[in-house]
């Protein structure tokens, strides 16, 4: 049972039998009393040692022909077909043979670390409990065990950490101990559903880097599901590809990248934003660098496209945010001395981790948040301690879209009430006049207008995107914040989402901050870009410039965090990125140390969202930046 | 990227709608919310017995006796003394095939519920005492729903100073034994008055609702829509009842049913003790009370009043069981086994029919294939 811990390579086993052989594999929904197939024909094998990647949109079945493996379909669902474990039939195995078969011979990492994980029990726990119910040890001998995978895992301070409850742990250390817990039987299959969407690009990069490591260590199968082919690019040796419940496309890794063969692979290829695309973006800067030298965090220098003077709509000056401590803990400050500016119809794209203080500025400058200290202008409102009435003039110049499209449209409206009511608060319009505005700005997101009876559980996720786009459009505003508009959407939907929105912004011209983690997504849409780093503004620029010649360190760390969707590039991106984590190595450590005293002093009850705790890594590596 | 995407909108529109999560959606395509729940509460049986079951009893006890000036159909009127029949016995005989000796169909006879000791028909005061308390649910079930969810909104949306004071006086409110208070408000408002009897009593039960609105309250204060509404600039009010109020809709109806049937209760044992309702006026609670010394010799005196009770109670608390369900989004029906295996076999269409290998039954209980 024992994983060797150690950096040594075992030597791979000639005999190449798989382990996991999925013939022929279907899922059956019963709905409202009809069957619907989720998956059809599905059909491949995962050798040890191996990523075999599924890669497909929500909802073409890719999750669920992986979770009737394990027998774990929802009550309504049935699998058929064949799907051989070593020479094991997994499907219609009896229910007590299947237990013994999870965790112990196929594990699953799930996709959110934070419900996957049991809240009211230490990881240590969870780990434990899963090695002792596969195998008969003592409660001592698991715990050395559990440790033993923490330290496998590279999860800092093991020691300290197998007692830490999942709350207390960053979202990378979370998925971190799921892997752990995953690996405690030694599975032979290895299902990981997403296990990097829910995170950070910093912390997805070191996520895949661990995983790339074990897989050379535990040879296990492993089954990466995911959307995102830069993660693809990064692990994958043999990719499928799904589309509405069928295979369109299998082969290697490379093969897909190079030459995609269906018109969906090219697709979705194509809807991945790549980063440093912009060519001729780059042409512009050199030729603004020749001129003027432009320096990050000079914002006066005036721009090549600029006509007459543009107003500016948004202006803040060493703007302060602070959360309110409650009771013995102190204010949370989360954002700190931040200067931004915005001019009439300019994107500027906000970037960082999250904790970063990106949506809590987002949030300040419509409005939501009160601004501690410092100065917050916009559209001409001061916005420190503006009351309720100052701001409601406001608001009908500032707009913005919402991360969850889900959560952001009131369930019980019809969207066509829900894009209307801001025109209704504010100028009292009513009847045809409404059902004509409601159409029109309908019409200017592309959805039918049939549309605007519906309700949002009716809408796909790009769907009611659109109409959160529609809804802070409604009063022609002359700011729009968007908050990570597109990370709750699918990729090839997040593409059309924002070509709209560049339409949009074209058409209309109003200024837009534009939050995100993505940097590709931001490089895209943006005129300029800003870079936050625990509440502060680390550096400020052009897009080109900031994107192809990064000033500051931790600039560079994020850019060379995003994987980019082509093996061999990524490949040399995963080079470069080892080689600069290990020149600012002697910084980064600096910066934990007194971060570290930060913590100790601030309050030992606060969350350990620790962002930059160098990893002490098994066997002596140093990774840099572990989470 | 411009090249990937030229399709028209309305086909991009439709294309992104069907990838995702399009089984799931199946079920609830082109129905608003609304009709969601009103479709899986028709589909609870019990609920839908039991809404039909208190329909009848309430159009039989407003229609039998009538109310206010009108007299109804029946031809007693609960207080007057008529000659003793069949020494006051029940004249009711069931059917033949209840085990009863009246023939094929029921023997109503003149007093079908009997007659007391000095010859009021009982069915007659049955119906009066059940329509007292049918307008005392009622009142109560308004007015506790209507106070719960004033201050449970108020608390859970302003938080802070605001929450802490009203959830003190709803604490405050809890501690006190209802029934005492009942007891002395129902004294000081009069007990013929049903209405008024009500609204005391709703005023001193409210505390539950106000304090689950108030936790809906505070979850819903933090989802995005609230805070969109917000930046759309609608005031408080309208965020709390036009945004908020509907999101915690299910939890309101839910709870006032099983207030409802609590307060049913509530009232029985007040006027039992002798606080609630009085005579002249009637309620269940007051005809258990009035004739529980004849309890070994006039027994049905004591069958019918109870019997409306349970079946009021039941009713209620079957057809809040049904709206819980239909709100809950999580509560997933499973349907059958039989009826999938049915359905898939019946589904020949697709070469499913003929390669399909349903889950077998299994040993050692659900695993989460299916019901075993």
């Amino acid at each position: 049972m024992a994983i060797d811990t150690s950096d040594a390579v075992p030597s791979t086993a000639p005999a190449r039998t798989p382990v996991l052989s999925v013939r022929d594999l279907g899922v059956d929904f019963y709905v409202d009393g009809q069957w619907y197939p989720a998956a059809t024909g599905v059909s491949y094998d995962v050798f040890p040692g191996e990523v075999l990647a599924i890669v497909g949109e929500s909802g073409s079945g890719k999750t669920q022909s992986s979770m009737s493996l394990l027998g774990l379909l929802p009550q309504n669902g049935r699998a058929k077909g064949s799907a051989k474990l070593g020479d094991r039939e997994l499907l219609g195995m009896s229910a007590q043979k299947l237990r013994q078969v999870r965790g112990k011979e196929i594990a699953v990492i799930f996709q959110e670390p934070m419900t996957a994980l049991n809240p009211v029990y230490t990881v240590g726990f969870q780990i434990i409990e899963t090695l002792r119910t596969h195998f008969d040890i003592g409660p001592k001998e698991a715990r050395d065990r559990a440790l033993e995978l923490l330290r496998l895992v590279e999860i800092p301070d093991p020691d300290r950490r197998i007692d830490a409850y999942p709350h207390q742990l960053s979202g990378g250390q979370r998925q971190r101990a799921m892997i752990a817990q995953a690996l405690a039987c030694d599975p032979k299959l290895l299902i990981a559903d997403e296990p990097t969407t829910a995170l950070d690009v910093t912390v997805q990069a070191e996520i895949l880097k661990l995983m790339r490591d074990l897989r050379t260590r535990i040879d296990s199968g492993i089954v990466l599901i995911t959307h995102d082919m830069g993660v693809v690019a990064d692990l994958a040796d043999k990719i499928i590809v799904m589309k509405d419940g069928r295979v369109v496309e299998e082969g290697s890794s490379l093969s897909i990248f190079t030459e995609p063969t269906h018109p969906y692979t090219i697709k979705l290829l194509d809807a991945v934003p790549h980063l440093g695309r912009s060519a001729d973006a780059l042409a512009v800067e050199t030729a603004q660098a020749e001129t003027s030298g432009t320096t990050a965090v000079d914002r006066s220098t005036p721009q090549a496209t600029d006509g007459p003077v543009r107003e500016t709509v948004l202006e803040a000056k060493d703007m302060v945010i602070e959360y309110p401590g409650r009771r013995r803990q102190p204010a949370f400050r989360a954002v700190d001395g931040v200067s931004l500016s915005l001019k009439q119809g300019e994107v500027v794209g906000l970037v960082g981790e999250s904790g970063s203080g990106k949506t809590t500025i987002g949030r300040a400058v419509v409005g939501l948040l009160p601004v501690t200290s410092g100065e917050l202008r916009i559209v001409g409102q001061n916005m420190v301690g503006a009351s309720a009435n100052d701001l409601k003039p406001l608001r009908s110049k500032v707009g913005i879209v919402f991360q969850d499209p889900g959560s952001s449209l009131n369930p019980r409206l019809p969207i066509g009430e829900s894009i209307g009511e801001p025109l209704f608060l504010h100028r009292g319009v009513k009847g045809a006049e409404m059902s004509r505005a409601v159409e029109r700005l309908l019409d200017q997101v592309q959805l039918p207008r049939a549309m605007r009876n519906r309700y949002p559980h009716e809408l796909s996720g790009g769907q009611r995107q659109r109409v959160g786009i529609a809804r802070s459009l409604a009063l022609e505003p002359q700011l729009l914040v968007a908050d990570e508009p597109t990370s709750a959407l699918d990729v090839s939907v997040q593409a059309t989402v924002l070509e709209l929105f560049q339409d949009l912004q074209r058409e209309h011209g109003f200024a837009c901050l534009f939050i995100s983690h993505d940097l590709a997504v931001v490089e895209m849409l943006s005129d300029r870009i800003a870079v936050m780093h625990n509440g502060r503004l680390v550096e400020i620029g052009d897009t080109a410039q900031v994107v192809n010649h990064p000033k500051d360190s931790y600039t560079q760390r994020l850019l060379a965090a995003v994987p980019v969707p082509d093996p061999v590039a990524q490949q040399e991106r995963r080079l470069t990125r080892d080689a600069l984590l290990e020149a600012q190595r002697d910084e980064l450590e600096r910066a934990e140390i007194a971060r570290a005293d930060e913590l100790t002093v601030a309050s030992e009850t606060a969350d350990l969202d620790a962002h930059g705790i160098t990893d002490q890594g098994a066997g002596g590596h140093t990774t840099g930046r572990g989470f | 990227m411009s090249t990937t995407d030229q399709q028209s909108p309305e086909g991009s529109a439709t294309d992104s709608g069907q990838s995702e999560n399009a089984i799931e959606l199946r079920e609830v395509a082109g129905l608003s919310q609304g009709q969601i729940v009103r479709r899986r509460f028709v589909r609870h049986r019990g609920a839908m017995v039991a809404i039909v079951v208190l329909s009848f009893v309430v159009v039989l006890a407003f229609s039998s006796v009538g109310i206010a000036g009108w007299t109804g159909w029946w031809r007693f009127t609960p207080n007057e003394l008529n000659p003793i029949v069949n020494g006051g016995e029940p004249t009711l005989m069931f059917p033949a095939w209840l085990g009863g000796d009246a023939g094929i169909w029921f023997h109503w006879g003149l007093h079908p519920f009997g007659q007391d000791e000095i010859g009021r028909d009982v069915f007659a005061r049955v119906m009066r005492g059940t329509q007292t308390s049918l307008i005392i649910t009622a009142t109560v079930g308004l007015v506790a729903t209507g106070v719960g969810i004033l201050v449970g909104a108020l608390a859970g949306f302003n938080r802070g100073r605001t929450d802490d004071i009203l959830m003190r006086i709803t604490d405050l409110v809890i501690t006190m034994p209802v029934i005492v208070i009942g007891a002395v408000l129902g004294q000081l408002a009069g007990g013929n008055n049903p209405l008024i009897f009500g609204t005391f009593l709703g005023l001193i039960t409210w505390t539950t609702l106000a304090r689950l609105v108030r936790g809906d309250f505070l979850t819903l204060r933090e989802r995005e829509f609230v805070d969109a509404a917000r930046v759309a600039g609608a005031s408080n009010s309208r965020i709390m009842f036009k945004h908020m109020l509907p999101n915690a809709i299910g939890v309101i109806i839910v709870n006032t049913t099983l207030l409802m049937s609590s307060a049913i209760l509530l009232e029985t044992a007040l006027s039992y003790l002798g606080v609630g309702i009085k005579a002249p006026a009637t309620s269940l609670g007051l005809l258990i009370s009035q004739y529980q010394e004849a309890f070994s010799t006039r027994p049905w005196l004591f069958w019918w009043p109870g019997l409306m009770i349970v079946i009021i109670a039941l009713s209620i608390n079957f057809i809040g069981d049904g709206l819980r369900d239909a709100f809950d989004p999580r509560q997933k029906r499973i349907p059958s086994e039989r009826k999938m295996a049915k359905a898939m076999l019946v589904d020949g269409s697709a070469a499913r029919a003929s390669t399909t290998t349903v889950q077998p039954p299994m040993q050692g209980g659900n695993a989460g294939l299916g019901p075993s």
